[in-house]
């Protein structure tokens, strides 16, 4: 298979420069040929992963911007890189190749300030209407710890018209015990036309939190970009350190992450399901669901001393062990959940009101489905077989078997089945992690970073792929984290996804989503 | 449905019946929340949560409040989907600059006695995000807070504890 930076640089000769020291290979092009080379790369059916800016003012010294798109196809990586200038900081947008930029390069033009040229909608995202005009927070000239003045200020919404078209808004504050974000709906009769999402409600500032964080603080605050992923987070932003720092982590650390990875994605994906069901008014399941992810957080709490395992992966390694007692102890509670579970997907699978609402409902076509580059849970029900774990083993996925689910019919019922696959399977890898797990330390030393490196690194958290990427400034402080949530995509697919479905189902689709409102807003 | 009337009589009742109470002020006073509850506002407590920019981790824990092993409602605590039914309201996470205007809002439509309680570190004192242009740092910035939870995230037995503490 051919490498896209070959691919990429058999068409820009010597205007395109890489680096293949970095990890990963990073090609710099010139910033007028932004988008031809994300067209190049979309023809070898690359995927856009995500894109970013730096603020390179106090790191290197052409002293203006850059602007960086990272691609994945299969197993390879690829990031896009071009210099931009620091006066009149612009670039060509990627939306008429890659849907997904769509918010990449709002979220760009309101937070840092610089410009995606031919972008077809210049409102802000995640910026509110009532925030300066040129309150850029990630420049580095912005001052944090600054209190931000609120101006006046109006959000243009999109309009439908005709006649029997009526909005629905929802939002920021919901009916649930769930996190704040604005919907509007245009529907005729039940049916709906058109869904905007707003989200930027639970914006913390946290990406330009990071800048002020040391490097071995900072995986606190990745352990809180979504609480409920804080084990991926962790692990993803420490893996990334890990490579800037050349850090060894001892074999033990390794499988122990896997565990507390597989651990959380059991929990989540049973609480989904509960949920989902229950927005199906099938409060059987929630409670049964929610039963069995109480047992597991108990567990955690016994033996790694918080519920959702917060703060036990580091850099360098993690911070708890466990001995041949909590071995046996995992065991036992997995054997009573599977044999609990496999009950519940029986009573799933045979309730045919449970099936009337779940299939063919929200569908998210795979054609969609890959234009709009989705990740995870959302992608494997729509055709699409991404799985980190498995595109991109780190140890020790590399020697255990992992299965990509896949489902086809993209609808609530495939991100269901999915969550199926995945609990069954990750039942699986926690026993063969048990039985295999290699005897070392846990915590290796991470040295000190050297300025203007870069990290990276891709886990497969419960909801898909998560990205972290580092960028030292010239003393080798923090210059840079970019956090690339799986919410960051999938949200704009379940605006896609809703279109058709009646009123109603709306919760259910949304449920079969569970996006996270936080590591998409940061 | 057979099946699933099986599964409901296998499971039985798996709530835990432990008091949660780690408070010794609340040993000697003696509280049981429904009670008092209902002396206070002369019915069982209703509460609204809102989200004010958290991580969503003590949202977890307040859904874990409602499964079968916690079951607030058996204390006499219940949720509602609506502030203007609420006595409670539930606060997480720091107070988030665009979330400001809402939670004021969202506080407004509460009824007296309008008690507020800030869930987590957090809603305490802004927690690890801090004061910055996004953060306006601890709840009590923006509405009074009637009781504080800390922790990262509180366990359900920490939030629990925090509702008697209304009644010390």
């Amino acid at each position: 298979m051919k490498r896209l930076e070959d691919t990429l640089v058999a068409v820009f000769g010597s205007d395109a420069t890489r680096d293949e020291n970095i990890n990963p290979v990073t090609c710099c092009v010139p910033a007028q040929r932004f988008a031809e080379a994300a067209g190049i790369l979309k023809e070898s059916s690359a995927f856009l992963c995500a894109q970013w800016t730096t603020d390179d003012t106090l790191a290197d010294s052409h002293g203006g911007f850059s602007v960086y798109a990272c691609f994945r196809e299969g197993a390879q990586y690829l990031i896009v890189k071009s210099a931009l200038s620091h006066d009149n900081p612009a670039f060509p947008s990627l939306t008429k190749h890659y849907l997904p930029a769509y918010r990449f390069e709002r979220q760009i033009w309101s937070l840092m300030g610089v410009t995606p040229v031919g972008h077809p909608d210049s409102r802000p995202w995640i910026k509110f209407e009532d925030w300066r005009k040129d309150a850029w927070p990630l420049r580095k000239s912005f001052d944090a710890a600054k209190p931000m003045p609120r101006v006046a200020g109006q959000y243009l919404w999109l309009r439908a018209e005709g006649e029997g078209v009526y909005e629905i808004p929802v939002g920021p504050v919901h009916a649930g015990i769930i996190e704040p974000g604005h919907f509007r709906f245009q529907a005729v009769g039940e049916t709906i036309l058109n869904l905007e999402e707003r989200l930027g409600y639970v914006h913390k500032g946290i990406e330009k939190r990071f800048e002020s964080m040391s490097w071995l603080s900072a995986v606190k605050l990745a352990g809180r970009v979504s609480g409920d992923t804080t084990v991926a987070h962790s692990m993803a932003y420490s893996m990334a350190l890990e490579s800037m720092t050349f850090c060894h982590v001892p074999q033990r650390a390794q499988w122990l992450r896997a565990l507390f990875l597989e651990r959380e994605r059991i929990a989540n994906h049973l609480g989904d399901i509960g949920a989902i069901c229950n927005d199906a008014a099938f409060s059987f399941m929630l409670y049964q669901c929610s039963r069995l992810k109480e047992i597991m957080l108990a567990t955690n709490h016994k033996l790694f001393g918080h519920r959702f395992i917060m703060d036990r992966v580091v850099p360098g390694g993690v911070t708890v062990d466990i001995d041949d007692n909590a071995k046996n102890e995992i065991r036992s509670e997995l054997d009573f959940i599977e044999k609990n579970f496999d009950k519940l997907v029986a009573i799933y699978e045979e309730s045919s009101s449970l099936e009337d609402r779940v299939r063919n409902t929200g569908i998210l076509s795979p054609e969609l489905a890959r234009q709009l580059c989705t990740v995870g849970v959302v992608a494997r029900g729509s055709g699409l077989s991404v799985d980190c774990r498995v595109d991109n083993p780190c140890p020790p996925y590399d020697s255990l078997a992992v299965e990509a689910a896949a489902l086809t019919s993209g609808d609530v019922h495939a991100r269901v089945w999915v969550r199926v696959v995945e609990i069954r399977s990750s039942i699986r890898l926690i026993r063969d992690i048990l039985n295999a797990i290699p005897a070392s330390g846990i915590a290796g030393q991470c040295n000190g970073v050297s300025p203007d490196s870069t990290g990276f690194a891709a886990v497969e958290g419960w909801r898909g792929e998560i990205i972290y990427w580092l960028h030292a400034g010239h003393k080798g402080e923090i210059n840079r984290c970019m956090i690339r949530d799986p919410s960051s995509v999938n949200w704009l697919a379940l605006e896609y996804a809703i279109k058709g479905n009646i009123v109603p189902d709306f919760p259910l689709c949304n449920k079969s989503f569970n996006q996270s409102y936080s590591g998409h807003d940061l | 449905m057979i099946r699933i009337l099986r599964q409901i009589f296998r499971t039985g009742i798996v709530t835990d019946r432990t008091s949660h109470i780690d408070d010794p002020r609340i040993k000697v006073v003696g509280i049981n929340l429904d009670a008092s509850s209902k002396k206070c506002l002369r019915r069982s407590m209703t509460v609204r949560q809102v989200d004010a920019g958290s991580c969503n981790g003590c949202e977890l824990e307040i859904h874990a409040m409602n499964n079968p092993v916690y079951d607030c409602e058996r204390l006499g605590i219940h949720f509602s989907a609506s502030p203007r039914f609420a006595d409670v309201l539930l606060v997480t996470g720091p107070a988030a600059i665009n979330m400001e205007i809402a939670l004021r809002r969202t506080y407004d439509a509460v009824p007296a006695p309008k008690i507020v309680i800030a869930v987590g570190d957090c809603a305490c004192n802004g927690g690890i995000f801090g004061e910055t242009y996004a953060s306006l740092g601890g709840i009590d910035k923006v509405i009074p807070v009637n009781v504080y939870i800390p922790g990262c995230p509180p366990t359900p037995s920490d939030i629990f504890n925090g509702f008697y503490k209304i009644f010390l």
